[in-house]
């Protein structure tokens, strides 16, 4: 058990995808302009994880070695369809703010990265565990990007305005803005994670 | 032991140089210009210089003592920062632009990178061009000089960009600086004094201004708005923060190039980006992209122009 609580674990802060293993940053730029945006994304993606890692761990023993990639895109690709197809039937809006990215998710590389590294290797439970942390270490991590871009670049909290008269910094509402805010946070990560040491 | 020992042949020339004294003739050099924007534009422009110079200190001494780094605030390099931004300012901007363009200039354009020195961008123009895209309504709204009631007017250059006629401007009003614009690009007498001063002291070399003046004037010459070679030189050397920029912070010598060779590559660099977005780019004025642009291509630049070892191929 304690086992397999590491495995859970260690996607959120040792092997963190995106601060840690640089993993899945297109989507990571591209979504995450707002909090709801990002909660999407984060949940889309550890659904994929979660499906396609349990799955790939099942069939590891008769997959041949030259042909994993295909079959493990295949997975990834039915699950992603499930997951586009449920958010175009409950949550069409959340759809289209995130556009082109949720059928990206078939060659997110954290999916697919963890797919070869981790789930091909290990059994389903272990798997199962691992998954689910990526995804959540993945969620979080796209929080806090946009939760850091939506206050300070746009003044608001999930659409709703908290400060009178603030003037946003509309720079972090670009692309460009992504891009400062993950070298910093990724750079804060990497501080905190030599101190310790 | 081994850094004292000193690897050329005698006789030796001890210079009385430090980087604290050349930051220091430096900011010397840039008091002229920073008067006559007082002069020009009313005390608010003092304001602004104040604040940013107060903001880029604080900030550089902060960010040194959490690092633990030694603290080197009294070596100058973060006063010009601050000045070079307030520079860069419009005349009445609220009290807070150049805070935060101070600290972003000194944090992420220089203490992330590890100080001075190490810095790839011009910290200042890194500070103006995050204002100019965070903000640009204000970074954008200038004030007419010599008014108090703080009328608001477009910069020359805006206005040519717009496609309007310039009424009344003559070359001798931009040259002394009664025109509107950022604080310390608009008197070029001032700003050529402090540059004449760097050039006779050595400081800077003509090479990276020249080239960047001159590139700026052939190509909006060339490229003038009724057909070839008809465009109006002068005026795009004397407005904008081109003079500014090419004596000022395209001369600065973490970021540029560091043999003769590299500094004429990117003058003519600066100047044609310059151009190119004077004339065609959504933007009136390009001198800090251009500048920043050109500081990126500097690694580049240094390794193709590295002097010849002697005796070798």
């Amino acid at each position: 058990m304690k086992k397999l609580f590491y495995e859970f674990l260690k996607g959120i802060i040792k092997e963190n995808p995106t601060f840690v293993l640089v993993l899945g940053l297109c989507p990571t730029l591209a979504v995450s302009i707002s909090l709801i945006n990002g909660i999407g994304m984060g949940i889309a993606a550890t659904f994929v994880l979660l499906g396609s890692n349990i799955i790939i761990s099942l069939i590891r023993n008769i997959v041949p070695e030259r042909i994993r990639i295909p079959c493990f895109i295949v997975i990834i690709a039915t699950f992603v369809t499930i997951t586009e197809m449920a958010m175009k039937a409950y949550s069409p809006a959340l759809n289209r703010a995130l556009g082109i990215y949720v059928p990206l998710i078939v060659v997110n590389c954290i999916v697919l990265g963890r797919a070869e590294a981790y789930a091909q290797k290990h059994s389903v439970l272990n798997s199962l565990f691992d998954g689910l942390g990526m995804g959540v270490g993945f969620t979080l991590a796209l929080l806090l990007i946009s939760g850091i871009r939506e206050i300070l670049g746009a003044g608001k909290i999930l659409g709703f305005s908290i400060i009178k008269g603030f003037e946003p910094v509309f720079v972090l509402g670009m692309p460009s803005g992504a891009l400062l805010v993950i070298g910093l946070l990724l750079g804060f990560f990497n501080v905190l994670k030599n101190r310790k040491i | 032991m081994s850094n004292r020992l000193i690897v050329s042949v005698f006789p030796h020339l001890h210079k009385d140089e430090s980087v604290s004294k050349v930051m220091w003739t430096v900011i010397i050099s840039l008091i002229p210009a920073g008067l006559a924007a007082i002069f020009i534009f009313g005390t608010s422009a003092l304001w602004v210089i104040i604040l940013g110079v107060v903001s880029a200190l604080t900030t550089e001494g902060v960010l040194q003592v959490l690092t633990k780094r030694k603290v080197t605030i009294l070596d100058g390099s973060a006063i010009i920062t601050g000045i070079l931004l307030a520079y860069n300012l419009p005349p009445k901007v609220p009290f807070w632009i150049p805070i935060i363009g101070a600290f972003f200039s000194i944090a992420i354009g220089k203490q992330v990178f590890g100080g001075l020195g190490q810095n790839i961008f011009n910290p200042a123009l890194v500070g103006r061009v995050f204002l100019m895209a965070s903000w640009p309504k204000y970074m954008t709204t200038f004030t007419k000089p010599a008014s108090f009631d703080a009328v608001t007017s477009a910069t020359p250059l805006a206005l040519i960009k717009e496609g309007s006629v310039l009424e009344n401007i003559s070359y001798l009003d931009l040259f002394l600086g009664k025109r509107a614009g950022c604080i310390g690009e608009v008197c070029i007498l001032a700003l050529l004094l402090g540059a004449l001063f760097l050039l006779l002291r050595g400081y800077i070399s003509w090479h990276i201004p020249m080239t960047y003046i001159f590139t700026v004037a052939a190509f909006t010459y060339i490229f003038g708005p009724k057909g070839l070679f008809s465009g109006d030189w002068l005026f795009h050397i004397l407005s904008g923060g081109l003079i500014l920029g090419a004596f000022f912070m395209a001369t600065d010598y973490v970021t540029s190039p560091l043999t003769y060779k590299g500094q004429v590559i990117f003058g003519i660099g600066c100047g044609i980006v310059t151009a190119i977005i004077r004339l065609w780019g959504g933007y009136p004025e390009g001198v800090s992209y251009a500048i920043l642009m050109m500081n990126a291509a500097t690694p580049i630049i240094d390794r193709y122009t590295k002097p010849r070892v002697y005796g070798r191929e």
